[in-house]
């Protein structure tokens, strides 16, 4: 199924969008006061309790050195849970009969879908950013390349969103995949601490983890400080971005859990 | 071109090895409603849903309005409108956001005008601003119909339209189907109420075990297969039937306390009136006499029986 090259179907793409938004908007309360509350209890217990008691890491004052990692773990849970959710929901309820029968393709889906939960990522991220601001005092160095990160971040994390949202038959399988992997990944891949803090070891098994490269390169566009090279973690964001897309492509072609 | 669909030699087998479709071929005239009629499980949905693009076809193409629904499956796929057998509705929409939802999805730019129209007509319009969730049954049947007409399709699918429904929905169904054929909207539609394609249909399409085993105008084919039956009950039974009535296809019945006489319903002269005087004449005294038309159904049954 290709993209014709003729054609656009842009009132496709902006009603999904707007489905999509709409949904978020809907739950506003808890789609944004608990990310929001959730962020500023972190910045209570580490930053304010646990962080006067901790050092400078590379020069940068611990409450204001946990932000960047903060926002990534958001950031990561959200974008998945969102493009997750967003296309689960009508293969599970067989509303997805309408996106199939229309006559839109599969890039304007998932830009429909992704481009939505990326969106209300984006948003977040901005949210507890601002949330942040009121706890700690921080600058932001590279404020364009930290907007790279953002949106670069969200867009993967929500294409990888999509295929889980595909992959799982049941509520469980929805949840598993960012309660098992993605979660754990993300707390050990440096929000709170530096790799540089971990032994030996464990610090080359960390940069195993892709979450590390992601929180290392965004935190750098705030302090210009970083675990790993910036060229590192945006290669990283690519190959993830582009076997996220190879991912889709494949899941459309084949019909693969969608059509029989 | 006066074939608004055209399906060629159309396959299907899913994962499981169950082929549910065998090579179908069948043209769509534009313009007209097409009944699709066959028992669960015969295909009519598997049909549908591949020319409308949700199930893949394993072997054969389908053309809408020229169009290849594989190749060209924009072009195709604008033209076709979908209300599906089962109602799958989202619950915290608006009818007004789902319906207009539709629309943009099938590339249609936003026209209130249209919307409003389509939901007047199918008495919508009073929940425009309701929750889907908040509906009856009825009412979302109604919601899924309104969608399939947000885009303004040239071919409609109703599968299955009318089961579940009540008389009201139907009666309201019914004149819909009729205003969209007026209005140039081609109409397919699969029902195992056969009364159903009686009433709407111009043609008549038989489906059994994945293989379409007849197409015919209904005017024809209740013709070719619609017999009247006169059973007139004896009053003292028969050995044979009498010599001089030779002329007429008789058959002795019930132990030859029945005669029973087989006639067209479509030419002018049955013959029943020459027939009762034939036989005051021969002596032959009947009891009681009751006639039958065989109706679609018994063609159905009989055509099913026939191949299984």
């Amino acid at each position: 199924m290709a993209a014709s090259p003729m054609h656009f179907n842009i009132h496709g793409v902006r009603a999904i969008y707007r489905f999509e938004m709409a949904r978020w908007f809907r739950t506003l309360l808890s789609s944004i006061a608990s990310p929001v509350i959730s962020t500023s209890l972190y910045f209570v217990v580490f930053g304010a309790a646990i962080g006067s008691r901790m050092g400078d890491i590379g020069g940068v004052p611990y409450g204001a050195f946990i932000i960047p990692g903060l926002v990534m773990l958001t950031l990561l849970t959200e974008s998945i849970s969102n493009a997750a959710f967003g296309i689960f929901m009508p293969k599970w309820s067989g509303t997805i009969y309408e996106v199939l029968s229309a006559p839109v393709s599969t890039a304007e889906i998932v830009i429909g879908y992704v481009g939505a939960a990326a969106t209300k990522s984006v948003l977040l991220g901005c949210l507890i950013l601002a949330t942040a601001r009121v706890f700690v005092p921080y600058g932001i160095e590279h404020p364009l390349w930290m907007l790279a990160f953002l949106v670069l971040t969200a867009v993967s994390f929500s294409l990888f969103g999509f295929i889980i949202g595909i992959w799982a038959e049941s509520w469980e399988k929805l949840q598993i995949v960012p309660l098992m992997i993605v979660t754990p990944l993300a707390f050990l891949g440096g929000s709170f601490y530096s790799i540089e803090m971990l032994p030996g070891i464990w610090r080359e098994i960390a940069l195993f983890n892709p979450v590390v490269y992601l929180i290392s390169g965004f935190r750098w566009s705030f302090y210009g400080v970083s675990d790993v090279g910036v060229g590192m973690s945006l290669a990283m964001i690519g190959i993830f971005l582009a076997l996220c897309l190879g991912g889709i492509t494949w899941i459309f072609r084949s019909g693969y859990k969608i059509k029989r | 071109m006066s074939h608004i669909l055209s399906i060629q030699q159309l396959g299907k087998t899913y994962a499981s090895g169950f082929e549910a479709l065998k090579n179908v071929d069948l043209d769509i005239r534009r313009g007209e409603i097409f009944a699709l009629l066959g028992p669960n499980g015969a295909g009519k949905t598997t049909l549908i849903s591949i020319v409308c693009g949700i199930v893949n076809a394993s072997a054969g193409r389908v053309l809408a309005d020229g169009h290849d629904i594989a190749r060209e499956f924009r072009a195709a796929r604008e033209k076709i409108g979908l209300v599906p057998q089962e109602l799958l509705t989202d619950a915290f929409e608006s009818v007004w956001a789902t319906v207009s939802f539709s629309r943009g999805l099938f590339g249609k730019p936003r026209d209130d005008a249209h919307i409003e129209k389509v939901l007047r007509e199918l008495s919508l319009w009073d929940k425009r601003h309701e929750k889907i969730m908040a509906l009856s049954g009825g009412m979302k049947r109604r919601v899924m119909i309104a969608k399939a007409l947000s885009h303004e399709p040239k071919i409609l699918f109703l599968d299955e339209p009318t089961a579940g429904v009540d008389v009201e929905l139907r009666r309201d169904m019914w004149a819909m189907v009729r205003r969209l054929r007026d209005d140039g909207v081609t109409i397919i539609l699969t029902t195992h109420y056969i009364e159903e394609a009686e009433e709407m249909a111009d043609r008549i399409g038989v489906i059994h075990k994945g293989e379409l085993i007849l197409v015919e105008e209904k005017a024809a084919l209740m013709a070719k297969l619609g017999r009247k039956q006169l059973t007139l009950h004896l009053q003292q039974p028969l050995n044979e039937v009498p010599q001089g009535l030779n002329g007429y296809t008789l058959e002795l019945a019930d132990d030859g306390h029945a005669l029973v006489y087989t006639f067209d319903t479509q030419t002018e002269q049955t013959g029943i009136g020459a027939l009762l005087r034939r036989l005051n004449e021969l002596g032959v005294d009947f009891k009681s006499l009751q006639s039958s038309e065989s109706s679609l159904e018994d063609i159905f049954v009989n055509l099913v029986r026939s191949r299984s």
